[in-house]
């Protein structure tokens, strides 16, 4: 697959690449290392050059306002944007502006007046509630959460857990069971006001990451109006699984990115580190460790590119998306590894973003569909069969 | 599972508690003489000497300091979250030395008065 850049991707690249570098790196030599917002009024005045650029709002469809960037040339920013310290769980801090949750296209239009567009005008946040504590790698089975019609509404009873964002938004979309003998085909899915009498976020779930943290959720016979079913009665794990799908590809393009910076740090530092009277770059033990990194980088950034252009080309590309998710996200692990060890203690250190990314990156093996079940998606897809 | 609250016992605040207090990063509260809440904090990676030195510069920024608390963790940051969170429940406000940062960029957590179960 030829991935020769275009003149206007060249510039849009060198655009981003600039912003990332000039605009955003400097902010965060002030900034906790773990920061996830910047200070309100850096954050105005970003968004207003991003407006200015014609970038906000990258992932908003181009009938809803957005810039209709191709999904390849926006995996191709996803890796520079990723490319500073808070930058695989916050590219830029979020100064691109967010499209909101996917699902929510395919809301009807009160629902889309009531979520949708206020979530596009920055006026409400939401959350994505498939998880429990029962399982989430697989929902259709593992869901006990239930929703009971009672008249023309309907009351949630369970628990959420590993909620990112919940505990800042304003409402959810919330996966619940309405028909125990249907198994994956009874599932629904329901848009959740924070403010409806009986939601409750419990706790928050401290991990490894602190962006973005997520939260312990409870459901205490919450009535719902029979106006917030998101898409059919029964249908929502197919809701579920199309977000979970496309997500995969900019997911993997943020660790290509992260990664991408670790090799340059990595490389910096063994040409001016000197052991035993020369450079770490003369070493044949370090510099297998960048070649073993560049490896894992071409590999993982081509089929991020691979899965973005069947996308875009209207293919099917499940496979691909599951594939370029894992790779890229067990490949950016090692490479964010090795040019720890290359750095010595001081990769070691809150100095550095490494060790912010080696954290993260753990993560990124478990969330979005963990690796084991992207693996199950490709046997299922290339000896075929079901999924057990 | 931790509660949410910090759950420690407090210390009375003078030199030779502050020089005792350990380098490491974590989370912190501020207290006056009446047992009221001065400020939440948190020690981060760019604090000097961890706790110590985080809490000594927070205390000295409030005249009714007189007793603090901490506690230890490498999550600094989404607990210092958390507790701004449980203290807006609990109060309704922030504590004065984070009112600056606004309640609108807080999280809700379900644990105030008027919940059932308040951990
Ligand atoms: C920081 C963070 C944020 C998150 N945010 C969200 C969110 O916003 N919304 C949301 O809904 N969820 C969220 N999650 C949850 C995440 O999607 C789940 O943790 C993930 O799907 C795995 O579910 P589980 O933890 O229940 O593991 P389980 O489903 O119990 O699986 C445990 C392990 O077994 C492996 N495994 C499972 N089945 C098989 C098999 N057949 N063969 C081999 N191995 C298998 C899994 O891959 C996993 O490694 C978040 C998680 C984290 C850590």
């Amino acid at each position: 697959m030829d991935f020769e850049l275009s003149p206007e991707q060249k510039l849009i690249l060198e655009t981003v690449r600039r912003f990332v570098r000039e605009e955003i790196v400097p902010l965060e030599t002030d900034l906790d290392p773990d920061a996830s917002e910047l200070p309100p009024r850096h954050r105005e005045r970003l968004v207003a050059m991003t407006k200015e650029l014609g970038f906000y709002g990258l992932d908003i469809p181009e009938e809803y306002g957005g810039p209709g960037i191709d999904l390849t040339t926006r995996t191709l920013m996803a890796f520079e944007m990723a490319q500073h310290r808070a930058g695989l769980y916050a590219p830029c801090y979020g100064v691109f502006g967010g499209a909101g949750l996917a699902q929510l296209y395919e809301a009807d239009d009160g629902q889309k007046e009531r979520y949708l567009y206020p979530v596009l005008r920055g006026e409400k946040r939401g959350f994505f509630a498939l998880t429990e504590p029962s399982g989430g790698s697989d929902p259709a089975r593992a869901i006990r959460t239930t929703a009971v019609r009672d008249g023309d509404d309907w009351i949630l009873d369970g628990e959420k857990t590993f909620i990112s964002g919940a505990d800042k938004a304003d409402f959810g979309i919330v996966f619940a069971r309405t028909d125990p003998e249907l198994g994956r085909k009874g599932i629904t899915c329901f848009l959740v006001d924070t403010d409806m009498p009986g939601f409750r976020v419990r706790r928050i779930v401290h991990t490894l990451r602190s962006t973005h943290y997520a939260a312990e959720l409870e459901f205490n016979r919450v009535r719902v109006p029979g106006r917030n079913v998101l898409g059919e009665v029964n249908q929502g794990f197919a809701i579920a699984n199309d977000r979970l799908s496309r997500n995969r590809i900019p997911y993997a393009a943020g660790c290509v990115g992260v990664a991408l910076k670790a090799q340059e740090m990595a490389i910096a530092y063994a040409k001016t580190r000197k052991t035993f009277g020369d450079y770490l770059s003369t070493r044949q033990a370090v510099q297998w460790m960048i070649v073993d990194n560049e490896i894992d980088l071409r590999t993982a950034r081509a089929l991020t590119l691979e899965a973005a252009a069947r996308a875009d080309a209207g293919k099917p590309f499940r496979t691909e998306a599951a594939i370029c998710k894992l790779v890229a996200s067990e490949g950016a692990g090692r490479v964010v590894d090795r040019a720890m060890q290359i750095h010595g203690g001081y990769g070691m250190t809150k100095d550095l973003p490494l060790e912010r990314w080696y954290r993260e990156l753990r993560i990124r093996r478990v969330g979005e569909g963990p690796n084991e079940i992207q693996r199950l998606i490709v046997a299922r897809d290339v000896i075929g069969g079901s999924f057990h | 599972m931790t509660g949410v609250r910090l759950a420690k016992a407090w210390l009375d605040l003078d030199e030779a508690a502050i020089a005792a207090l350990p380098g490491q990063l974590g989370v912190y509260e501020i207290g006056d003489a009446r047992g009221g809440t001065l400020e939440l904090g948190f020690a981060g990676g760019r604090s000097r000497f961890g706790l110590r030195s985080a809490i000594a510069e927070a205390a000295a920024k409030h005249e009714a300091a007189r007793r603090f608390r901490y506690e230890v963790t490498m999550q600094y940051w989404s607990r210092f979250e958390e507790l701004l969170a449980v203290y807006l429940a609990d109060h309704g406000e922030l504590p004065p030395g984070n009112a600056d940062r606004g309640e609108q960029r807080v999280g809700r957590l379900g644990v105030g008065p008027s919940c059932a179960t308040g951990d």
